[in-house]
């Protein structure tokens, strides 16, 4: 059953306008606040000077969007290095939020915005909802954690200023979550993917079926997760998944999004800008090749990014899109440049595991990557829980099924994975970003 | 007459028998017999109880991987060559013997063995034209 739109707009939506700028304009638009923001860099943040006048660069080096190549890139380390203000561009006054990363290694990192970024993130996160057809009338369930977390925050302002309903429920709570769903008659929720599956779960436990909900609509980000997955996910509960991208270090959700087309993620590029390099030669990728993600902030006033490495890794998608959004667009981000371990000489990302084990009819994506070394040689178990669907009161289906996983993993993968079916609920559920890989190897 | 057999998921470590018998027995739903076929990884604890509908709720509930399979209960002479003759019923049959054990307590002379057959109504029928007693639910799970 397809869930038809709860509100009136129908059509078009005046909020999406800049998404269809001419692409002429779009690029003057892009090196004239391009111009202006190396400038801002240049005159407020000393990190930034310093590597400019070192390269011999000055703000009048940049004459076209593709002097951006000249600029020095920004890497993580630089705002953990310049922890926790260095980076700013303006002074405290203007300052009216600050944001910080979950700091999972040492140090978090510090992100701040003004009264016009607030403005302008708000603006980024009302054409994201837009794009995939919430408007005004539709009911958002916030999942995104709200506190330092930018997830929280950035979709509460745009929802809100979209017109829509918003439920700032944040995360967690997973009962609750599923009540308020059912009794305030929800049509969209924004959490993260990992975490709507355990809600999709719960529910089922609880006896209620998203397909009887009003909700028609997930905002899925802020980690990895693959096509196969969005099949999945879009199955089992009757709602459109999109995909939604962002990080603090540029704003926070709301760098992209896809649209109804779900080909690709638009970046708003008006105000973030986007290059794919190849991350070992740092030469740009051509249209349609895979490399790094890299964005410049175009219009972010406290804390401008100039050429931040996002250690994601995508490729433009080529060619205009159906929609007729004239914003260029990214391939799903299945693959962190950081998320990848290396096992046996071979790179690993999640996402590969997780396309891998999704092969398998009736399986659910709960599960755990555990590396060990044993004898010095290194080994990969891949946990998967065991559901209603698969099992079997024979023994010889079970051993199927794990055969099936493996050979699927070792298909993918080219190396062997013992694969491990454990109990529902073995592995803990995570009410923000999912943790995949647990790594016992000592590696020095 | 089938019966209803309910099947859980285990992974085969230290302890993992005890929790679901614990929930069973605190519910009041006593277990008439069980078998646990077992890998190197993981286990399927298959069990006849007093009440399958309740346990089948109450397992799932608390988060099992449970499955509800019909099997079928039959009366064997307790003597040399009495599961002969019941097994020769389907010796020139379609139907498959997945997988057998015993019940817990006998009639008379006569045990109680629980057949899972690939096709329960099909060795249902054959049971019947060859004169073998097949166990009804309600001795079964009242006994």
């Amino acid at each position: 059953m397809t869930k038809t739109a709860g509100h009136g707009l129908g059509g078009f939506n005046p909020v999406s306008a800049p998404d269809y700028l001419p692409v002429p304009l779009l690029r003057d638009l892009q090196l004239a606040r391009l111009q202006q923001i190396v400038r801002r860099a240049y005159e407020n943040v000393g990190h930034f000077r310093k590597q400019m006048d070192a390269r011999d660069l000055n703000p009048d080096s940049i004459k076209s969007l593709q002097d951006i190549s000249k600029l020095p890139f920004t890497v993580k380390n630089d705002l953990r290095d310049t922890y926790p203000f260095g980076l700013f561009a303006s002074p405290m006054g203007d300052i009216v939020r600050l944001h910080a990363s979950s700091g999972t290694t040492g140090k978090p990192i510090v992100v701040a915005y003004t009264k016009d970024d607030v403005e302008v993130w708000t603006s980024a996160m009302m054409r994201a909802f837009a794009a995939c057809g919430v408007g005004s009338g539709d009911i958002i369930q916030n999942a995104y954690g709200y506190g330092l977390f930018t997830g929280g925050l950035g979709a509460h302002y745009g929802g809100e200023a979209l017109g829509a309903t918003v439920i700032p429920i944040s995360g967690g709570n997973t009962d609750r979550q599923i009540m308020v769903m059912k009794d305030f008659g929800v049509t969209a929720i924004a959490c993260t993917p990992s975490y709507f599956l355990h809600l999709l779960e719960r529910a089922s436990e609880l006896g209620v079926d998203f397909h009887d909900l009003r909700v028609r609509v997930g905002i899925f980000g802020a980690e990895p997760w693959s096509e196969t997955m969005r099949r999945r996910i879009e199955e089992m509960s009757g709602i459109k998944a999109y995909d939604i991208y962002g990080l603090s270090e540029i704003v926070g959700p709301g760098v992209g999004i896809e649209c109804s087309c779900q080909c690709g993620l638009h970046i708003f590029e008006d105000h973030f800008y986007p290059e794919i390099i190849d991350p070992v030669t740092n030469a740009p990728c051509a249209e349609g090749e895979e490399g790094e993600l890299v964005l410049t902030t175009l219009s972010k006033q406290a804390m401008p990014m100039i050429r931040y490495r996002t250690r994601d890794i995508t490729s433009f998608v080529e060619g205009p899109c159906a929609c007729g959004r004239t914003l260029r667009r990214i391939k799903r981000i299945g693959r962190r440049a950081d998320d990848m371990f290396i096992i046996r000489g071979v790179n690993v990302f999640p996402s590969q595991i997780e396309s891998a084990l999704l092969a398998v009819e009736g399986t659910l994506p709960h599960y755990q990557i555990v590396l060990t070394r044993e004898k010095g040689l290194d080994q990969m178990e891949v946990q998967v829980e065991v559901t209603a669907e698969v099992f079997s009161d024979r023994i010889g289906a079970l051993e199927a099924l794990h055969t099936k996983l493996e050979s699927e993993l070792e298909h993918t993968l080219g190396i062997r994975a013992e694969v491990r079916l454990v109990e529902p609920h073995a592995i803990q559920r995570s009410e923000g970003k999912a943790k995949r890989v647990i790594d016992k190897r000592n590696l020095g | 007459m089938k019966i209803h057999q309910l099947s859980l998921f285990l992974e085969n470590k230290p302890g993992q028998l005890t929790a679901p018998c614990r929930d069973l027995a605190d519910a009041g739903i006593d277990i008439r017999t069980l078998s646990l076929a077992d890998t190197q990884q993981f286990g399927i604890l298959r069990l006849i109880v007093s009440d399958w509908k309740r346990g089948y709720e109450l397992l799932r509930d608390k988060g099992y991987v449970v499955k509800d399979t019909e099997v079928v209960a039959i009366e064997v002479p307790d003597r040399p060559g009495g599961l002969l003759e019941v097994l020769k019923v389907f010796e020139k049959s379609a139907v498959n013997i997945e997988y057998m054990y015993a019940f817990t307590f006998g009639r008379g002379d006569k045990a109680v063995l629980i057949f899972r057959f690939d096709d329960p109504d099909a060795a249902i029928a054959l049971l019947n034209s060859a004169g073998i007693n097949v166990v009804g639910s309600v001795e079964v799970y009242n006994r």
